[in-house]
């Protein structure tokens, strides 16, 4: 089915509106009436989003296929209103090299849940010694525009000036995992009273911090953009926040789980909450949200971290650090920011997809749910209420730090590229969305 | 009580009924018959992913003295030490019918985790986990002092008043962190003395007072001086420069023993590093407490296996009648 019509919906959380989709673009959008042959869906209620875009995500495919694979992780994406997800690096073969970023690329064309783009690493094996062939993934069929050592921070100094010159070549960005390595040597949580309490080795906020200040002045000196992971602190915020009054090419992401979560969660020694930059104090999690709703923060990214069991049902500093995010992420955003009236929808629709494509040059997101743009969207149930479940979870992986948590919001459709890859709050099935595909490619 | 996990949960009626069973089970050392009937049938395993013969020995004693099997199994040669999963060891100990698990673990929180994560039903006593706690050794600690300062008047009492001055590597300590609990629960004036780079982060937030040098500290006439074991691996990690200059400076040198009053206990975990943390003339004095201390370790272990094993009669009087 195609032709859509999308009755009623709440366009970026606005007025309610309808939607016409044909062979994968929006091509009308007003008050409409159901034309033959045409699946009509019901969003009365729903807000309309345009298709969420991650510009954080961890596949693990190749090498990590335990944990997740490229269309496990898509299908997880899909159902948390995502249409694009940008695969981290930190593969098995590393993706520093275009016959990987362009296998990955290739997987995601093929499952057809997401776009799926390769992010490529900045150094040869994530090792922080030499850089990368950025130019030959940049020109490669998955035309790679962010680069990053994510996990591991380009701590060299300069080093990271050349990468920052290097990647501004080829018009890509370097997102750089902000963490000092010899600050957070075995470090398992937060530094702070509560990490002296409970004996974990504190991960101090300067050791973000230190980075962040040392990579905006590089970024303003080779006049390169910058990227920065996953900021956490209350810190980072007033630096970052400094470096753009500066008018320093500068971009930041946030986690959901750092919108909501904090480190008092550590108590437990439950090692579902551990994730790397760790769970921060509660004015940290204010600061954030603000930050995030006066703009110094430009996007929300999942970081989604798929693990086994077994890496997380252990002791805490022997557990993987990381959670899964992608089917929660929106959920998370709505009781953090949208219910404390931070954020409205139009807000959300920036930060989790304008921006985000933007930052990773991907096309067709500039102008939300506008006539003419590829049909990439989601219908999300605001007023719906839910205690969260492992069964609520679509990847291979169940690390999530929600279970039993009452969050808001359901994804109740999703469309890539004119495809519903979730119809009624249903993930649809991989042979479905590969016909669907093929029907809009070639129909 | 169902686990010992940490001191600081731990109220002070519950920690003074804690001493106050130890005390019973020390009287019971006099008899000729030592060993208690009271475990009997039930069994405790003492899970030591972490060589600690002295801790491991004293709970042994324990569990023996009340008449339970003991199983001792050490993570060194067995299938821990080949990547055996603590979830895994835990079902295998459910599975032989563990009453009471006694667990010794590098890591913060492995008791907590046995204890909470649903994979086992038993006791979980913490035997030091980590850089948290060792809440058995603060009991100890606690008990000592108790005795030595009251005697025979000791039951029934806190340590209301009494002024301990904790002088070490508080940073990588669960003997401190376990103390400082314990003690404040107990009324005790607790100081804690250290070089800035062995305090930990967010210590203000502590009910302690923090030193940094060890002679203000003992300016204010401490009843008991406990020195905790320095490791001088340390030092190349920057927390301080040399032995030398550490035991110069956070020593208990023989100069600053014979400036304390006479009746100035002076304590130490053990093992002990005899001219770094602390000088010979003080570890042997009449105040030393190390050896008691050792001792005092089997009451205490013995009146924690009682209260959390013996059952529901645990409010029982242990010994049958007082003495």
């Amino acid at each position: 089915m195609t032709a859509l019509l999308i009755r009623g919906a709440a366009l970026l959380g606005g007025a309610p509106a309808d939607l016409r989709v044909r062979q994968g673009v929006i091509v009308d959008r007003g008050s409409l009436s159901a034309e033959a042959g045409e699946r009509v869906i019901d969003a009365e209620g729903l807000v309309a989003l345009p298709g969420l875009v991650d510009l954080h995500t961890h596949l693990r495919e190749p090498g990590g296929e335990a944990s997740e694979t490229v269309l496990t992780g898509t299908r997880a994406a899909a159902a948390g209103g995502f249409t694009v997800v940008h695969a981290m690096a930190n593969t098995t073969p590393v993706a520093d090299t275009a016959g990987v970023v362009e296998q990955v690329h290739r997987l995601g064309q093929r499952a057809g849940y997401a776009d799926v783009r390769p992010v490529g690493a900045v150094t040869v094996g994530l090792a922080g010694e030499q850089l990368a062939e950025i130019g030959a993934m940049a020109r490669s069929a998955a035309r790679v525009r962010v680069f990053s050592d994510d996990g591991h921070c380009v701590h060299d100094p300069l080093l990271m000036r050349r990468a920052l010159e290097y990647v501004a070549t080829f018009d890509g960005v370097v997102a750089q995992h902000a963490q000092e390595p010899r600050l957070t040597v075995g470090a398992q949580m937060n530094e702070g009273a509560l990490s002296s309490e409970l004996g974990l080795a504190g991960w101090p906020a300067v050791a973000e911090e230190a980075i962040i200040a040392r990579d905006v002045l590089l970024a303003e000196h080779v006049g390169a953009r910058l990227h920065i992971c996953h900021l956490s602190t209350a810190g980072s915020v007033d630096i970052v926040r400094w470096a753009k009054a500066r008018g320093i090419a500068v971009t930041a992401e946030v986690t959901p789980h750092h919108l909501l979560l904090t480190e008092e969660l550590a108590r437990s020694y439950d090692a579902r909450f551990k994730v790397n930059p760790p769970l921060r104090r509660d004015e940290d999690v204010h600061a954030l949200r603000a930050a995030l709703a006066d703009g110094t923060i430009d996007i929300v990214a999942t970081d989604h971290a798929p693990h086994p069991v077994e890496a997380k049902e252990c002791t805490w500093a022997e557990a993987a650090f990381g959670m899964v995010g992608l089917e929660s992420a929106l959920s998370v955003v709505q009781q953090a920011v949208v219910e404390t009236g931070l954020l409205d929808w139009a807000a959300v629709a920036r930060a989790m997809s304008t921006a985000p494509a933007a930052i990773g040059r991907v096309e067709g997101y500039d102008e939300p749910l506008a006539e003419g743009s590829p049909a990439n969207l989601t219908l999300v149930d605001p007023a719906h209420r839910r205690s969260w479940a492992v069964s609520d979870l679509r990847g291979r992986s169940t690390n999530t730090p929600y279970t039993a948590r009452e969050l808001p919001g359901r994804i109740v459709t999703t469309v890539h590229r004119g495809v519903l890859t979730v119809d009624g709050g249903e993930l649809l099935g991989p042979e479905a969305v590969i016909a669907a595909h093929q029907e809009v490619d070639h129909g | 009580m169902r686990h010992l996990l940490s001191t600081r949960d731990l109220e002070r009626a519950s920690a003074i009924r804690l001493l106050d069973v130890a005390e019973d089970m020390a009287q019971t050392a006099d008899r000729a018959v030592r060993t208690l009937p009271a475990l009997r049938d039930k069994t405790v395993v003492n899970l030591f992913f972490e060589d600690s013969t002295r801790t491991r020995l004293s709970f042994e004693a324990a569990a023996k003295r009340l008449s339970a099997n003991v199983i001792t199994f050490s993570a060194k040669g067995s299938s821990v030490s080949k990547g055996e999963s603590l979830k895994d060891t835990a079902q295998t100990l459910l599975a032989m019918g563990a009453d009471a698990i006694v667990v010794r673990h590098h890591d913060s929180g492995a008791a907590h985790r046995l204890a909470n994560a649903g994979w086992i039903d038993a006791a979980i006593i913490n035997a030091g986990d980590g850089t948290h706690e060792h809440p058995t050794q603060a009991l100890l600690d606690a008990f000592t002092i108790r005795q030595r300062r009251f005697g025979a008047d000791a039951r029934g009492r806190g340590l209301d008043g009494v002024r301990v001055a904790i002088v070490g590597d508080i940073l990588h300590s669960r003997v401190a962190r376990s103390n400082v609990w314990l003690l404040h629960a107990l009324g005790a004036d607790v100081h804690l003395v250290a070089p800035r780079t062995l305090l930990p982060h967010g210590i203000d937030t502590w009910p302690v007072a923090v030193h940094e040098h060890l002679d203000e500290a003992l300016a204010l006439a401490p009843d008991a001086v406990m020195m905790l074991r320095i490791q001088s691996e340390r030092m190349r990690d920057a927390f301080f420069p040399s032995a030398r200059e550490y035991g110069r400076e956070w020593g208990l040198t023989a100069e600053r023993f014979a400036a304390l009053g006479p009746d100035t206990m002076v304590m130490h975990p053990g093992p002990m590093n005899r001219g770094l943390e602390i000088s010979s003339v003080a570890a042997d004095s009449s105040g030393s407490t190390v050896l008691a201390q050792v001792t005092n370790g089997v009451f205490i272990r013995m009146a924690v296996l009682y209260l959390l094993v013996a059952g529901s009669g645990s409010d029982a009087d242990p010994i049958g009648g007082q003495g």
